[in-house]
């Protein structure tokens, strides 16, 4: 025994756990505020491509998704593996676009309409034809804030 | 005098909230979305298009990029590495050169008068239906990276400050100078058979 210790034989204290869950609601509550569910499942596969000068998307209520790329596995025996476009959950046709853009600036708020910001998730291997349809899509639909969604990193 | 409840015993309840608590943990997504800002042009019937007014061929940097990702700038074969300089002296033409943009002198806030490019400067990103994604936005990466280093460089020089600590005025004069011009042509297929 250490000589500082003096051996009265008193047992050491238990230590108060009275304040954990305390502690962990306060964990719980962080991230049940700064959490945000998954609101479509992915039906496409999607590597983005990498970039430097990105900017961040601030506001989530402003942006919404183009999905493009190869559809997953269990699809491919359906659709074949050329790059398709899914929207919301479905996946759908270029002709679709139109009308996505439509009902998505109405589930908008009404000062936040022209703020609007489509964010396309391409897979990098995908080929321009079909981007350049959505973009001539885009701005038949008068979208014309987008956003080429990708991964900080340098290129080549 | 009513009875004393008998307390009850609090112990579970942090199992409870981490069990909660890592619930959240699990399904949290932290990533926030990043990418390329982009502006597209106003859409236009193709029956309109006919009557835009002719742009002096050395006012216009092409970019093309075929179905084999190769690039061509300015008619010459080029490597992604390169176009960043080439953007770089397009958008300055240091020597007033003949063949890179005309300049005109104009009356920017904070520099007083200063050569910057006509109007009518403005690059050109032309790409193939076959060209890959990637590539295309590396492209597109490299063009913007050209234009925010000039910013930058600018903003460093008479402010002695980054870019981005500069205030809405002083941003608004630099990006004045250095307007970020990259029209994306109408699809057009190029180097195809």
């Amino acid at each position: 025994m250490s000589k500082f210790r003096k051996d009265d034989g008193k047992e050491t204290p238990q230590i108060s756990t009275s304040a954990l869950p305390d502690i962990v609601f306060m964990l719980l509550f962080f991230f049940m505020v700064t959490t945000t569910m998954r609101e479509t499942t992915l039906k496409v596969s999607i590597a983005l491509p990498q970039a430097t000068e990105i900017s961040k998307l601030e506001k989530k209520s402003l942006v919404s998704y183009v999905y493009v790329g190869p559809p997953q596995k269990q699809y491919i025996s359906q659709l074949g593996s050329e790059p398709r476009i899914q929207l919301n959950d479905e996946f759908a046709k270029v002709g679709d676009i139109t009308d996505f853009v439509e009902s998505e600036r109405q589930a908008m708020d009404e000062n936040e309409q022209k703020q609007m910001i489509v964010s396309l998730k391409v897979d990098e291997y995908t080929k321009m034809g079909i981007v350049t349809d959505i973009k001539q899509e885009l701005r038949k639909a008068a979208a014309l804030h987008i956003n080429y969604s990708s991964r900080q990193g340098a290129n080549y | 005098m009513p009875r004393k409840l008998p307390e009850y015993n609090a112990s579970s309840l942090a199992d409870i909230a981490f069990m909660l608590l890592i619930f959240f943990l699990v399904t949290t997504t932290m990533d926030i979305d990043s990418g390329l800002e982009r502006r597209l042009p106003q859409w236009v019937d193709p029956e309109d298009i006919e009557d835009t007014p002719p742009i002096k061929e050395r006012n216009v940097f092409v970019v093309l990029v075929d179905r084999n990702n190769r690039l061509m700038v300015e008619g010459e074969l080029t490597r992604v590495e390169d176009l960043k300089d080439k953007a770089k002296e397009f958008l300055t033409n240091p020597m007033n050169d003949e063949t890179l943009p005309e300049k005109e002198v104009k009356e920017v806030p904070f520099f007083g008068p200063y050569e910057v490019l006509t109007k009518s400067s403005v690059i050109s990103l032309q790409n193939d239906v076959g060209t890959t994604y990637g590539t295309y936005i590396a492209v597109q990466n490299e063009l913007v990276a050209a234009i925010n280093e000039l910013r930058e460089n600018l903003a460093q020089r008479k402010f002695g400050k980054s870019y981005e600590d500069l205030n809405e005025d002083q941003q608004d004069a630099v990006k004045e100078i250095y307007p970020q011009k990259i029209s994306e042509a109408e699809p057009k297929k190029i180097g195809g058979r």
